[in-house]
């Protein structure tokens, strides 16, 4: 087949100049079979299991990247939800589970491995409850280890006691590892409407519906994106909807074409493609550069929501047409440490706790890699995680919560993570106190659905 | 496999041997060449066979990756997959 030679210069440019890249292959691991009485079979089981399973994922991963020329940023393992693997063991202190893992992943060389989670929507287990209870020192002793808990659903409603005890485990998190800036709460997701199939960290876990092994993809690419709409400046919302999805069609292919191969090469089954606009904290791979590019002053200013819902959109058109399997989570993250733009538009004044929770109404996720003030009380977390969880349960859609409490820092201090997790100056919160609210505990009901005013 | 090699930089003398001597070298048979000088600056694409390569497709990039550094232009060597799954539906 030949070329046109613009078609060929087109994708070289992507990749060299606009930071195309495959965000992450993520394998997804069963770890049903790893159940036992003692912790420490358990624990060597996991081990052995991660360990035979994803040998060869990194390496799979690299020489994908060489023949294709496209970076593959990240190789990292989902897996079972840690509180049902550990249900059956007579401990219940799952730390020594949390170090397998951490172990296992540091063996065959992933960058993070997620699944220290317990799924609540409706209430706790045995396992659920000795989970949630080792996620801060979980956090504290191993490195690349993400815990998830979903505390919420449509079908569900919400947990509010797990929500009451969310914003202390985030608390306590941050208490644990405040010598490395409460970095521990980065690796902390809280969901509402979680979805099994998600290659994204910190969120990732292998849902119960999920096979043995499985490969899903995460893409990436907000720069392409952004170049890409310089050539529509002038032109009307519907010309940069439509180069949006045409690009989107693009990026989503190239993710497709490496799940497929990793899939073959690993012996394994694709899952699926997960549609996110990924940013990173490199100059040049905002996603509110984008809507800085459809024409705002700043992210954050009035019309960021409307030009993030036509974004969000318009990326899930084309990715749809371009993969065979798609799920996750799929819309464009707002994390605002991991994005350049969002990082100043806080710093400026312009992007606000407030903004931004209305702006996880019309994208995927929610409140990501915040950072907010050391002095924020557990139950303002807790609420911050309730109205979160409300705006998921009721739009249907997957919402989560990722603050930082940073212990000893203020509004307007900024604080490191490194590496992709970024950077974060410290947002200002509400400081109303919603404690008595908290303290109800109980369930929200499921919502009715029909009647959507 | 197929490979779409990309050559760009500042045009000189001999660009297209020295590529082809390495190709060669490597046993990689050159498909098609597509090439053009717009306002000094060169710009190639190859296609071009690896099944009978004496090397792996990553020795073959780092190699066309250095010969690139020492000719001064860029050269980048990928699987012609990556453009299928882009530009073709």
């Amino acid at each position: 087949m030949l070329f046109n030679l613009d078609d060929i210069f087109e994708t070289t440019r992507m990749i060299t100049e606009h930071n195309l890249d495959v965000r992450t292959i993520t394998m997804g691991i069963s770890l049903r079979d790893c159940c036992h009485p003692d912790i420490n079979v358990t624990a060597q089981k996991i081990y052995d299991k991660i360990c035979t399973k994803a040998e060869k994922l990194v390496r799979t991963g690299e020489d994908i990247e060489a023949e294709l020329g496209v970076p593959i940023i990240n190789k990292r393992i989902s897996v079972t939800p840690i509180s049902m693997v550990g249900e059956s063991c007579t401990a219940n202190d799952y730390v020594p589970l949390a170090r397998a893992l951490d172990k296992a992943g540091k063996q065959v060389g992933v960058n993070f491995i997620g699944g220290f989670s317990a799924l609540v929507d409706k209430g706790y287990t045995k396992g659920d409850i000795n989970l949630i209870n080792s996620i801060p020192e979980a956090l504290d002793v191993t490195d690349i280890v993400c815990s998830s808990v979903s505390v919420g659903s449509t079908k569900c409603g919400i947990n509010m006691d797990a929500v009451k005890q969310m914003g202390e485990i985030i608390k306590m998190t941050a208490s644990r590892t405040a010598d490395r800036d409460a970095l521990g709460c980065a690796k902390l997701v809280v969901f509402c409407n979680a979805v099994p199939d998600n290659p994204f960290m910190a969120g990732a876990f292998l849902g119960v519906t999920e096979p043995e092994t499985v490969i899903n993809v995460g893409v990436s690419g907000p720069g392409v994106v952004k170049h890409a709409l310089e050539s529509v400046r002038g032109g009307d919302i519907g010309e940069v909807a439509e180069t949006i999805k045409k690009t989107a069609f693009k990026i989503t292919r190239v993710g497709q074409l490496v799940a497929q191969e990793a899939a073959k090469r690993l012996n394994t089954q694709f899952g699926i493609i997960d549609l996110s606009l990924a940013p990173t904290p490199a100059i040049g791979d905002s996603v509110a550069h984008i809507l800085e590019e459809i024409g705002l002053e700043c992210c954050g200013g009035p019309g960021t929501t409307a030009t993030l819902a036509m974004l969000n959109d318009a990326v899930k058109k084309g990715g749809l047409m371009a993969s065979s399997y798609v799920g996750g989570l799929s819309g464009a993250f707002i994390p605002v440490s991991e994005d350049a733009g969002m990082i100043h538009a806080v710093e400026c004044g312009c992007l606000t706790l407030e903004k931004l929770e209305a702006m996880t109404c019309v994208c995927s996720v929610g409140l990501d890699m915040i950072a907010i003030p050391g002095d924020t009380s557990a139950a303002t977390i807790s609420a911050i995680i309730a109205d979160e969880a409300a705006i998921g349960m009721i739009n249907n859609k997957t919402t989560a919560v990722r603050v930082i409490p940073v212990p000893g820092k203020g509004v307007g201090e900024n604080v490191e993570f490194g590496g992709l997790l970024g950077y974060a100056p410290i947002i200002k919160v509400n400081t109303y106190k919603p404690d008595k609210f908290i303290a109800r505990g109980g369930r929200i009901p499921a919502p009715v659905r029909s009647l959507t005013n | 496999m197929r490979l779409v090699l990309t050559i760009v930089g500042e045009d000189k003398v001999g660009i297209i041997a020295k590529v082809s001597n390495k190709l060669a070298e490597m046993n990689i048979n050159v498909i098609n060449v597509n090439q053009n000088i717009l306002n000094g600056f060169f710009n190639m694409v190859m296609l071009a066979d690896m099944d009978k390569a004496n090397v792996s497709i990553k020795d073959a990039r780092d190699a066309m990756k250095k010969l690139g550094e020492e000719i001064g232009v860029e050269i980048r060597l990928q699987s012609e997959e990556i453009f299928i799954a882009m530009h073709r539906i």
